[in-house]
């Protein structure tokens, strides 16, 4: 697998191109070390547990309706967040990048804000906001909606966690966007709303997908931000990351590899069908090239 | 029909106001309630039943070892990550050779891993029932449920941070100027501390910013690397976790109130040195146009 461990001669000397800086043997020996040690033994132990498995094993722990439970409302709560945050992402990002206005630069640093914040810290300030008591749940809670320790947390929850990466990757896309394009549509005869569907979504869709996987992808694996909101009621709002975490307690590694290998295969599934999406929609609205 | 779009309806390009103040107005209504609110909240929360309980909060001797735990943790990590981050980048940077994108990846990767995930490989090395489990155990060591474990999750979830940050910023820098230092004479440490290092140095204290935020402000990985041993190891947000159990909410938001400190200073720090990258960035871009 590594093909530096058996170089053979012609491979050797085309392998690397010559140069006069010293420290290659050195450093690059000392990265292999470090990443061999730090991420290849751990994610070793992952790869053995799971070819070790067997199918029927993976699959008990898998159909165990709490698991089972766990998933759903991990990956539709992940799903509610990216689209949210897919929506009004654009909304903030837009004015961001358009417009000037007082506070702008201010407001742009803070979108970093949930990257910044330890998880731990920003759980426990959206459990008070949103519970009976808090300063938006207790409006929540009269209306009959109960925001904290329920569903509903988690999705609030995976929406704060995910706002940056939609807002991050939207705005270079925008501030890219062509003023000429956008002036060429008008004086075709193209109304606002007719430019904003026709010239400026079209550019911009694969930006907005890329953020929208982020964003999901995140949420599925998000810990420390959902535990506390969402209260892990046996069966209702447990997320999948606690479920692993309960396993491991309790010892049980197949179990929670059998789950930890479903989140990252969903995972990689989504980041494989967004690359795939966006190589389409590439095909599809950027067919002439610039 | 064209002509009639010519004659009638070029628009003035002006967006009109109404639409420019409604959409700056749901953008800023939705970041004040979706992000400025926690952080008011946290604040408030830690300090609305006065200073006396605020300070009261860190003097607990629980706060104390987790306040040292968590510093500890990060002067380990930190410098690991930092060494590895330059050497790494020196090696991607400035050299042409095969599997590098295969090197990338393999940096990138902790970034992509859930942090529940992270800390679950490190019980598979390492607990009881893991590889090296019985061995240790033999020989009396403690990883999982100590401080070792809570270190090395750390040192997984947080080493990306510095390698990638000083990877595009060295790559975009080329190797002219090293180049031209050897040439005249310089050895490979002259070189790399009076020419890579002032070129890198801003990029690197951001990197390093990021890195230190992260190792203090982990909770999945190390909440599952480290038993809740109450005062023996837990990190600051173990710590805020274990008084939120215990109903101390007052405590908890004190001690959160520290780690948003943390990522408040953190968030400005990086929005600085984005500038001043920026600008570097555009200097050293300049002459070669």
């Amino acid at each position: 697998m590594f093909a530096i461990a058996v170089p053979s001669r012609t491979f050797f000397s085309n392998w690397k191109q010559r140069s006069i800086l010293p420290g290659f043997g050195l450093t690059l020996g000392y990265t292999v070390f470090y990443l061999s040690l730090i991420v290849l033994l751990p994610l070793s132990t992952l790869f053995v547990r799971t070819t070790t498995m067997s199918w029927d094993e993976f699959w008990t722990t898998i159909s165990e309706p709490r698991v089972l439970a766990a998933l759903r409302l991990t990956f539709g709560a992940a799903l509610v967040g990216a689209l949210i945050n897919a929506l009004f992402g654009f909304i903030v990002a837009w004015p961001l990048v358009r417009y000037r206005f007082f506070g702008s630069k201010l407001l742009d640093a803070l979108i970093d804000l949930p990257f910044a914040l330890p998880t731990a810290v920003s759980g426990l300030a959206l459990t008070a906001i949103y519970s009976q008591n808090g300063v938006l749940g207790r409006y929540f809670y009269a209306w009959g909606i109960p925001t904290a320790y329920s569903v509903i947390g988690v999705m609030i929850a995976m929406t704060f966690i995910g706002l940056p990466f939609v807002v991050r990757t939207l705005e270079p896309a925008l501030a890219e966007l062509d003023a000429e394009t956008e002036e060429a549509a008008a004086s075709l005869g193209a109304t606002r709303s007719q430019t904003f569907i026709r010239v400026i979504l079209p550019a911009v869709t694969p930006a907005l997908l890329t953020g929208f996987a982020l964003a999901f992808a995140r949420a599925i694996g998000e810990y420390g931000s959902v535990v506390f909101i969402s209260g892990n009621i046996r069966g209702k709002t447990e997320i999948t990351s606690f479920l692993i975490l309960e396993k491991l307690e309790q010892y049980n590694y197949a179990a929670a590899t059998a789950i930890a290998l479903t989140m990252l295969l969903a995972s990689f599934g989504i980041l494989l069908a967004i690359n795939g999406l966006q190589w389409w929609s590439n095909r599809r609205f950027c067919r002439g090239g610039i | 029909m064209a002509a009639n779009a010519l004659g009638s309806r070029i628009p003035n390009r002006q967006t009109p106001w109404w639409f420019k103040a409604t959409l700056i107005g749901i953008a800023v209504g939705y970041c004040a309630l979706l992000l400025i609110l926690p952080l008011v909240t946290i604040f408030y929360e830690a300090l609305h039943e006065g200073w006396a309980l605020y300070w009261k909060s860190f003097q607990a001797p629980a706060a104390r070892s987790a306040i040292y735990v968590t510093l500890l943790t990060a002067a380990i990590a930190v410098p690991l990550n930092l060494v590895f981050g330059v050497a790494a980048s020196w090696a991607i940077a400035k050299f042409e050779f095969r599997g590098k994108s295969l090197i990338l990846t393999l940096i990138d990767l902790p970034i992509g891993i859930s942090p529940v995930i992270t800390g679950m490989l490190f019980v598979m090395l390492f607990g009881m029932r893991g590889w090296f489990g019985p061995w240790l155990d033999e020989h009396n060591i403690k990883i999982i449920f100590a401080l070792p474990g809570i270190v090395l999750a750390t040192i997984f979830v947080t080493f990306p941070y510095v390698a990638r940050e000083l990877i595009p910023l060295m790559q975009e820098q080329g190797s002219d100027e090293e180049q031209a230092a050897l040439s005249l004479g310089a050895n490979g440490w002259q070189t790399f501390r009076r020419v890579t290092l002032p070129n890198i140095r801003w990029g690197l204290l951001y990197g390093v910013i990021l890195c230190n935020a992260r190792a203090m402000g982990e909770f999945g990985a190390v909440a599952v690397v480290a038993a809740n041993v109450r005062g023996k190891t837990n990190t600051l947000p173990l710590h805020i976790e274990n008084l939120y159990m215990d109903n101390q909410i007052t405590a908890a938001f004190a001690v959160a109130s520290l780690l948003a400190m943390l990522g408040l200073v953190t968030l400005a720090v990086k929005t600085g040195l984005e500038w001043k990258l920026n600008q570097q960035r555009s200097l050293i871009l300049e002459p070669t146009n």
